[in-house]
């Protein structure tokens, strides 16, 4: 217990450092552009297409289960699988994906740098290392993740469409129809605020995790595992609490 | 000139350097050796501020570095040149791109000085034709020869090597240190190098400290060093039987 409180007490110190004023901005943002890079283009391929087979499966199961119900109407459907990407399934399932793939890149990235010594070797030039190490990472993660969601969002909807088209559930003109009945713009606005709970989430952990390995390579390994398992139920807790106080 | 004073440094229980003092001048190759594991690392990471240590204090020319503002001691370390254990080069980056790092991140050199600059110092070093190679490409020594390049691109005023030459060839540890002889007498630099290799004491030892057990158990020149008769140093310098055995039939003969 004493541990958990002193590591969020040093969690803390690290991302406070990361505020220093850069020695050389334009330096700060070529890594900051470089790791945007590594984390958008490097996620893009998976976040699509999980992103578009769960839209599928979430078109597929309620159209399943409200076929029994002659009450409701099929266009329905667009407005089901709208708001379920956008409040709980792009968020969330992108977020834990991506503490995965991210999240363990980060740690295992900087947890190398530390082993072999290249952090002291920044440190020893003067560099401030809390802030060009860790601060790019944070801010990339905090314009891509997010703009990862969206995407997901939207192949997400394109994904039900096709399989209820293909599964003869309901036509185009339904869907659509159903995507853009009642469409509230505070769903939107809470996917939002998610999303940028999450990149911070992910990223900081798995920065602090990631800076202060010590001992062998072994510890690497176990501290992006760990930055992988914290920031995964970090994610699921926030979720829920910010599906509490904001829904 | 670089002074420390009576350094202690624990690691919880475990005294690694138990008071250590003593003075580096300027354009001398000064020497830390010892067993593995006697300090010597520690002591260097302390002077360069990586370690704070528990005790003593450390002065760069006068100013003392454990007493000194975070940002104070920023700007001493862009006097610092340092050459790590295991190198530790940057993996992303290419040589080129490793030795233009530090004028990069802290000068506004144009363009074309910062190239002729990483050239010449790569040139120094004697690298030709591998800037555009990654760390994971080059052999041991090669990546020596790297990092001696990048910590001297800001012209140093104090180099620090732990063990420039250790996994190296006999010939390519030569070559080593021989380069860092003439780049510390040829910019008057502070150099101070850890090191367990005779040969390198020898070769280059203006002053030998010899560590041993966390202590100052001995320091001179290199000459000083070859009438030493007796005990750890004696036993460290002639290491094995058989240089005993040659060293004793020389003094009677
Ligand atoms: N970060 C650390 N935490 C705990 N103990 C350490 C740490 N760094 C060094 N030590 C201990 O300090 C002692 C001296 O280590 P140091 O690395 O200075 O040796 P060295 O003289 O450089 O040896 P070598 O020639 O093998 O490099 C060792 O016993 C080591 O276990
Ligand atoms: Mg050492």
């Amino acid at each position: 217990m004493r541990n958990i409180f002193t590591g969020f007490g040093n969690y803390l110190i690290l991302i406070r450092g990361t505020f220093a004023r850069p020695e050389k901005a334009q330096m700060y943002w070529k890594e900051m552009f470089r790791q945007m890079h590594d984390i958008g283009i490097g996620s893009l391929s998976i976040i699509a297409i999980i992103a578009t087979f769960i839209g599928a499966v979430t078109a597929v199961q309620f159209s399943y289960q409200l076929r029994s119900f002659s009450l409701v109407p099929m266009w329905w459907m667009g407005s089901i699988v709208r708001k379920s990407m956008i409040l709980e399934l792009a968020p969330t399932i992108s977020a834990l994906l991506l503490a995965g793939k991210v999240g363990s890149n980060i740690a295992s990235e900087l947890g190398s740098m530390r082993i072999s010594e290249q952090i002291d070797a920044y440190e020893i030039m003067g560099v401030n290392t809390q802030g060009y190490l860790v601060g790019p990472k944070i801010m990339a993660s905090l314009v891509v993740i997010p703009m990862l969601i969206i995407l997901a969002v939207f192949l997400g909807i394109g994904g039900g469409m096709m399989a209820g088209i293909l599964g003869k559930f309901f036509t185009p003109s339904e869907y659509i129809r159903g995507l853009q009945d009642n469409f509230a713009g505070y769903d939107v606005v809470v996917m939002l605020i998610k999303s940028f709970l999450f990149a911070f989430i992910i990223s900081s952990i798995s920065c602090y995790k990631g800076y202060t390995v010590s001992g062998g390579a072994l510890e690497i390994g176990r501290a992006s595992t760990q930055a992988v398992v914290i920031s995964s139920i970090v994610i699921i807790v926030v979720n829920f609490i910010t599906a509490f106080i904001l829904l | 000139m670089i002074e420390i004073k009576n350094i202690r440094k624990n690691f919880g229980d475990h005294q690694v350097l138990k008071g250590v003092s003593s003075v580096f001048d300027d354009g001398k190759c000064n020497l830390i050796i010892g067993k593995s594991g006697s300090g010597k690392t520690v002591t260097l990471k302390c002077m360069v501020g990586l370690y704070s240590p528990d005790e003593g204090d450390i002065e760069y020319d006068g100013r003392s570095i454990t007493q000194m503002s975070f940002n104070d001691r920023k700007d001493i370390r862009r006097e610092i040149g340092m050459l790590f254990q295991g190198t530790a080069l940057f993996d992303s980056l290419s040589v080129e791109e490793n030795v233009r790092f530090p004028l990069d991140m802290f000068t506004n050199m144009t363009e074309a000085e910062k190239v002729d600059r990483v050239n010449f110092c790569l040139n120094r070093v004697n690298l030709v034709n591998t800037n555009k190679k990654y760390p994971g490409e080059l052999s041991g020594g090669m990546k020596k020869r790297v990092g001696i390049a990048r910590a001297i691109v800001l012209n140093p005023k104090y180099l620090f090597c732990d063990e420039p030459n250790s996994g190296l060839d006999p010939k390519t540890a030569i070559v080593i240190d021989h380069l860092i002889r003439e780049l510390t007498q040829e910019y008057k630099m502070t150099t101070i190098i850890n090191t367990h290799d005779m040969n390198s004491v020898m070769g280059i030892g203006d002053k030998v400290v010899f560590l041993h057990e966390g202590l100052k158990y001995w320091e001179g020149t290199k000459e000083e060093i070859m009438e030493i008769t007796d005990g750890e140093l004696f036993d460290f310098i002639f290491a094995s039987d058989f240089l005993k055995d040659l060293r004793r039939n020389a003094r009677v003969s």
